[in-house]
């Protein structure tokens, strides 16, 4: 038989191999699928919520399709108590308070000047935790009623924006509360596309690096190599499987959140799929590189913790890295947990398409690539 | 004729242990040769460099005139081999590791089925390969070494650890093997009687380098003494009288274990001497016995040291 047809039969035969027997050990398939649901049912559902000091407001200053809005309460509040601040991304205007109370500690108000549609995207990106407009000298704030961090936000707001009125109490009332119980602006928006990175990410790093490290060290990778398997074709294997696998389990979660929270995908589901592979790829090529030479699971396990922590911590999973030091958020956005999940909450939440994460996209295709090749080079089989 | 694997002063070293310390051998088709020697003699060491899976520091093989480098895709499908120690996909059966393994060398599921046969695992080719036993796992090990019909066949220790049950059905396979096919076999082992029962040609390994070499024929009769009498006294502080230069009998005494061994060609016409030496000395024996020479005594007379130890 003529090799062009022996390749992909190997191929197939490790992918079936490797799916059998995953399939067949149920305590995979829990932690696997479950317990990534349950966490995000817990979560979801308690949303504990880091209380921050630092606490950030869009201050809307035009309407759609309308002039410039004056907003002359809040420009003489900024003129008279806060400090223009440098927008660390854009141009966007921007001013800062910070106040030192003793019971609470340091408080800092960052407010950022910007139209309706950018102060909507920053609240789904999680930046901003409140907006406020001004209407003929009325407060409105919109916010997630749910979102603690925004109620936090907002009772700290109405103080500080009343201090010193002796009609202050009354002054609340006239503050309007608008609800923002849209889909795509609440935690749990912010949190599914999240628990889904983190979850790619994880079944990655776990499944395949340790599972190449255990077969290395149970010395099946030895047996397999002193016969004429294509070596590449087993690595590809491993990926192939364990992309599926994040696919099925990916797919139940959002279906999961959709059921219970009612979550959309707003964007295109086909630039998602696509992502969706990058990411895997991404993932997978670092997972295969990680686990190229040692065949003790000890030193894997540290290996693995060392890539996935500091991600879980930087990325912006459970909550909005733009807390972070600025001059630190452009590399923290080049992690590629953080591409993952930016790019999957903007597919989510913000109706991005093709053209938005086409960047992305490449990237992670890049990194993927090139650690997987890295990986295979220095790759030990014995 | 041409050796079908050729090992040329192979040498190979670990941080601090020199493992192979320059062994050369030949092995011709058709031949089947063990490897014996102590745990840590160097047997692993060297048939995984000739299985291409570990490089020599030193010195070259050549199976079928070919070396390892650039010809490793068809060697590959020369070579049937089995390694010491192997897990297989933990839920996988039976049936589903030999297909994957034979969908490596393009065989199909008639060859599996032929296989499983040869290595009698017909009842359990449906268990999953994590739940076989320690025989099972090895024939199913066994198996897989088969499957593409090597010319050569490595097995690393394929009988370690069974028990004397499991051990014969693993080589009545082999003396099938041997009966109907031209397969060439290198064997390891530390068990004299599996290189004796098995093998045309036997290589005793210690301490990385080969101790002594040649058919079974040759190791055992090679001092023309091949018979062994072995004897307990009475008395054992008795023992000094029946050694030294001025007896007729070259006896080993070893005092640790109060046991004497005596060297002979024919019971027939030594033995009753030997009686009238004891005789004459006026010694007691507590027990005699009269057997054959093994590999384990050519090892032991070597050494000092004993195959299983
Ligand atoms: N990978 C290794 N690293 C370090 N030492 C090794 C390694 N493999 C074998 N050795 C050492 O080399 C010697 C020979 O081992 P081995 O070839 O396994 O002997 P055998 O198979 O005859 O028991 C032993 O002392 C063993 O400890
Ligand atoms: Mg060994």
């Amino acid at each position: 038989m003529n090799k062009n047809t022996l390749l992909p039969r190997q191929l197939i035969h490790l992918i079936a191999a490797l799916f059998k027997d995953i399939f067949r050990q149920p305590a995979v398939l829990f932690w696997g699928i479950v317990f990534p649901i349950l966490m995000s049912l817990g979560l979801g559902v308690a949303f504990t919520q880091k209380p921050d000091v630092f606490h950030t407001v869009a201050v809307i200053k035009n309407e759609e399709g309308r002039q410039a809005q004056a907003t002359p309460r809040m420009d003489a509040f900024f003129a008279a108590q806060t400090a223009p601040c440098e927008s660390s991304a854009d141009q966007t205007p921007c001013f800062k308070l910070s106040l030192q109370e003793e019971q609470l500690g340091r408080t800092t108000f960052t407010f950022l000047k910007t139209d309706r549609a950018q102060a909507m995207v920053l609240l789904k990106r999680g930046r901003v935790s409140i907006l406020l407009e001004e209407k003929e000298e009325v407060l409105k704030y919109q916010f997630d009623p749910l979102n603690p961090d925004s109620q936090l936000t907002y009772l700290k707001l109405v103080r500080l924006l009343n201090r010193g009125k002796p009609d202050s109490v009354d002054s609340i009332g006239h503050n309007d509360i608008q609800p923002l119980t849209v889909t795509g602006t609440r935690y749990i928006d912010f949190l599914v596309p999240g628990l889904m990175s983190m979850g790619i990410m994880m079944s990655c790093m776990w499944g395949l690096s340790y599972g190449m490290i255990e077969k290395r060290s149970k010395k099946l990778l030895r047996r397999m190599v002193a016969t004429p398997m294509k070596k590449s074709y087993f690595l590809m294997a491993l990926m192939i499987v364990r992309i599926a696998m994040n696919f099925i389990e990916s797919g139940l979660l959002v279906l999961f959140a959709y059921l219970v929270f009612h979550i959309r995908i707003q964007g295109e589901i086909l630039a998602l799929i696509v992502f969706f592979v990058a990411g895997n790829i991404a993932f997978g090529g670092i997972a295969v590189f990680i686990s190229a030479r040692t065949a003790n699971t000890e030193i894997g396990n540290g290996l693995i913790n060392v890539v996935v922590m500091p991600m879980m911590v930087l990325s912006g999973v459970f909550f909005s890295y733009h807390n972070f030091p600025d001059w630190s958020i452009p590399y923290i956005q080049k992690l590629p947990l953080s591409l993952l999940a930016d790019g999957i909450r903007s597919i989510f939440i913000e109706g991005a398409g093709f053209s938005q994460i086409a960047m992305p996209t490449l990237l992670l295709f890049a990194m993927g690539i090139g650690f997987f090749a890295a990986g295979l080079k220095i790759f030990k089989w014995h | 004729m041409e050796p079908i694997i050729k090992v040329k002063e192979v040498h190979k070293s670990f941080k601090n242990v020199q493992a192979v310390k320059g062994i050369s051998l030949n092995v011709h088709a058709g031949q089947f040769t063990a490897l014996l020697g102590p745990n840590g003699a160097g047997k692993t060491t060297l048939v995984e460099m000739i299985e291409g899976i570990q490089k020599p520091d030193q010195g070259e093989i050549f199976i079928m005139g070919k070396s390892w480098k650039g010809h490793a895709d068809e060697l590959h499908r020369l070579i049937g081999l089995s390694l010491q120690e192997t897990h297989f996909i933990d839920k996988l059966t039976v049936r589903e590791t030999l297909r994957l393994f034979a969908a490596f060398y393009d065989l199909g599921r008639k060859r599996v089925a032929e296989i499983i046969d040869l290595v009698g695992l017909a009842e359990k080719r449906d268990a999953y390969a994590v739940n076989l036993s320690g025989g099972q796992r090895q024939r199913l090990a066994l198996g897989i070494a088969l499957l593409n019909n090597p010319k050569i066949l490595l097995l690393d220790e394929p009988t370690t650890g069974l028990d004397p049950n499991a051990r014969r059905e693993i080589w009545n396979i082999l003396l099938q093997l041997k009966e109907h096919a031209r397969t060439s076999l290198i064997l390891t082992t530390h068990y004299m009687e599996e290189a004796e029962h098995l093998c045309d040609y036997v290589i005793i390994m210690h301490q990385g380098r080969i101790l002594k070499e040649g058919t079974l024929e040759q190791l055992l009769n090679g001092d023309g003494a091949e018979k062994i009498i072995e004897f307990t006294l009475e008395k054992p502080n008795q023992a000094a009288d029946l050694l030294g230069s001025r007896v007729p009998f070259p006896i080993q005494w070893e005092p640790d274990l109060g046991r004497g061994t005596l060297l002979v060609s024919h019971f027939e016409t030594q033995i009753p001497s030997f009686f009238d030496f004891l005789k004459q000395k006026n010694v007691r024996l507590k027990n005699l016995e009269c057997r054959r020479k093994t590999l384990d005594d050519v090892f032991t007379s070597m050494t000092g040291r004993r195959l299983d130890e």
